[in-house]
């Protein structure tokens, strides 16, 4: 049985740069016919074979691993070789713009300067350490059990759309972004690693960290693999708790600090959340907003804060449920 | 059809930092005639928090919620984007993983509760523009808010995941171009305005941690819709609200100029197209500017 193959016409607006010879990028317009068995990479191919050999352009495995054709289609991560061209219009109608993944990295049009991402990489130890002997009396054996607590981590393809999706990339340097946090938990996950304290402390320092994450969902959006980096940072974040890593304290308070006021009145007190993770002295720095939003009746008083009907049930939920302490 | 009646999970910024949205909320559920019910026995949903320091915790604490509105036998509806995210996710984790579901369960049977998955959980956004309709709200606009141009901000807490978000409400929201709210400023009357960061995030949740960042964040997405010429913004989410209304101080000195305008929340301006009052819409707890008046 075969199905039949359709044509669209579509108009694509591709990125044009060359960092040595250009002082803007610009765009190159092609009007084609496309079926519905090419994917993006296929118009990158017939842009550089039929129109301009000068085009650039990274790919090597063609089979969704290798990660290297990571580029954005409309403001969207996609590989290149995976992602079907009439999918995408059905997403964006009959105009794509294919971009770099990070514009401002652009060397050569859909190349950039990647080594941003490598260095976030180095930095948090992406390799086993463990001092296994070098002449094992046994097997050093993971269980199944245990490696799926990696949540296949480890099967990120490092093809950078998460990190180049990550706002916080975008406006802080330090920050080592959803790759490379995902990486860290493929390894603290990892039962025989034996690095655990030391990975945690880069991975929760204040500026790097996985407490500025703003937990916006682009990567998990933007990953090609389904890996959902948001939710390992959430793991890290627990790990940090267990292991007892505290780099950051106001985040740390600001995430207990919920527990704490659920317990007392079911709702968030927010002025007693803001006081408890900045400490008596930093919470001062709030005073100047606070009075304005005070005087626009946006302030609760402490003993006006409402509370939940059947609080005794929350009380005792918390007390049985509990799993982490601080 | 019959009267629409809903679970209304409030949240607790609406009782505390946001009072004009609850008030806004309930104006305009009266103007479309929906009956919203207030589980008042809900808990705060941890606003993507909670989870990080205890996430069992936090997953028993929602499905309790849920549970209120299941004996209810009523769809939830959210007022908040991080409400939204944080209760779907627990119902969908809870609806995939049945050993983890009787783990919850297990605690919630101690106070008499199961969870069982019955109710649906909707934004009021989409509440009111899927189950209601656009085009009935459209007829019923007395006040057309034809003079201004409207930016809309999504909030990335109704938009992304997208594959849990649509789970949530009929008609899929794409998080590259999303629409839904595009859609209601026209059905307003308004002008909506195209800029880049109307899907991006605003940063709310590290305001405390890391405040340059959050700082960067909220100037750019104002700066963006003031570039396109936009006379206000929209958001349903009331974190984005307080974000971009309380913190234009810290938005403007991060991009370097200043990017003040006045914020609504989604139910302020359905309601002043639907005729309600500056006063029943509470407007006078927006922080920034006066908010111009259609009429
Ligand atoms: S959720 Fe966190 S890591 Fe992921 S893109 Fe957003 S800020 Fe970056
Ligand atoms: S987590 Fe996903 S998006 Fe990020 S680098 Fe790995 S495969 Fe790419
Ligand atoms: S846009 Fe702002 S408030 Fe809304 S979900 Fe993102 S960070 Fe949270
Ligand atoms: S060419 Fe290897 S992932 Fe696309």
């Amino acid at each position: 049985m075969s199905e039949t193959i359709t044509t669209k016409k579509v108009t694509f607006k591709v990125f044009r740069f060359n960092a040595e010879t250009d002082y803007l990028p610009y765009y190159n317009e092609y009007k084609m016919d496309v079926t519905s068995e090419e994917v993006v990479l296929d118009i990158l191919n017939r842009i550089k074979w039929d129109h301009d050999g000068s085009f650039s352009y990274r790919r090597s495995c063609r089979h969704g691993i290798c990660g290297a054709c990571a580029v954005t289609v409309n403001g969207r991560a996609t590989l290149a070789c995976k992602e079907n061209l009439h999918g995408l219009m059905d997403l964006f109608g009959d105009e794509l713009t294919i971009e770099p993944q990070s514009v401002k990295r652009a060397v050569k049009d859909m190349i950039i300067d990647k080594s941003d991402f490598w260095e976030k990489h180095d930095q948090i130890q992406p390799y086993l350490i463990s001092h296994i002997e070098e002449h094992p009396e046994m097997e050093c054996a993971v269980s199944p059990e245990e490696s799926e607590q990696l949540l296949e981590a480890d099967l990120c393809i490092q093809c950078g759309a998460c990190h180049y999706a990550c706002p916080v990339v975008e406006v802080n340097e330090d920050y080592i972004g959803p790759a490379a946090f995902v990486k860290a938990y493929r390894f603290e996950a990892d039962v025989r690693d034996e690095a655990h304290v030391a990975r945690l402390e880069t991975v929760s320092a204040p500026s790097q960290g996985v407490w500025d994450c703003v937990k916006c969902f682009e990567c998990a959006e933007a990953c090609p693999k389904d890996i959902n980096p948001i939710e390992k940072i959430t793991k890290l974040h627990n790990m940090l708790f267990e292991e007892r890593v505290f780099k950051n304290p106001v985040a740390e308070r600001h995430a207990v600090g919920f527990q704490h006021s659920i317990a007392r009145h079911g709702l968030l007190d927010e002025g007693e959340l803001v006081r408890y993770s900045e400490g008596n002295i930093g919470v001062l720095k709030h005073v100047p907003v606070a009075i304005k939003m005070y005087k626009k009746g946006k302030i609760v008083l402490p003993w006006n804060m409402p509370k939940s009907d059947k609080l005794d049930e929350i009380k005792k939920l918390i007390e049985s449920s509990s799993t982490s302490n601080y | 059809m019959g009267k629409l009646q809903y679970a209304l999970f409030t949240g607790c910024t609406a009782k505390e930092s946001t009072p004009e949205q609850l008030k806004s909320t309930y104006a305009v559920a009266e103007k479309l005639g929906i009956e919203l019910i207030e589980l008042s026995e809900a808990s705060c949903c941890g606003a993507s928090h909670l989870q990080d320091y205890d996430d069992f915790l936090s997953l028993v604490l929602n499905a309790r919620n849920i549970c209120y509105a299941e004996s209810r036998n009523m769809t939830m509806v959210t007022i908040c984007n991080t409400c939204q995210l944080n209760t779907a996710m627990t119902k969908h984790r809870l609806d995939n993983d049945p050993e983890l579901k009787a783990r919850v369960n297990e605690k919630l049977a101690e106070v008499g509760l199961e969870y069982k998955g019955t109710s649906q959980i909707t934004h009021f956004l989409y509440a009111i523009i899927d189950d209601f309709g656009l085009d009935k709200i459209k007829e019923m606009v007395v006040t057309p808010l034809s003079k201004f141009n409207i930016a809309p901000f999504y909030g990335c807490h109704n938009i992304r995941p997208s594959e849990l978000q649509n789970e949530s409400h009929k008609n899929p929201e794409n998080p590259y171009v999303p629409t839904s709210l595009d859609d209601l400023i026209i059905a307003c009357g308004g002008v909506n305005v195209d800029y880049e960061e109307k899907n991006k995030c605003c940063g709310f949740h590290v305001e405390l941690q890391a405040p340059k960042t959050a700082a960067i964040l909220t100037g750019n997405a104002l700066k963006g819709a003031i570039d396109q010429n936009a006379d206000l913004m929209v958001t349903p989410c009331p974190l984005c609200h307080l974000k971009l209304d309380t913190q234009y101080g810290h938005a403007s000195h991060a991009v370097g100029r200043d990017v003040k305008m006045p914020i609504l929340h989604m139910q302020q301006m359905v309601g002043l197209a639907l005729g309600c009052t500056p006063d029943e819409l509470g407007l006078e707890h927006n922080l920034y500017g006066k908010v111009p008046f259609p009429a």
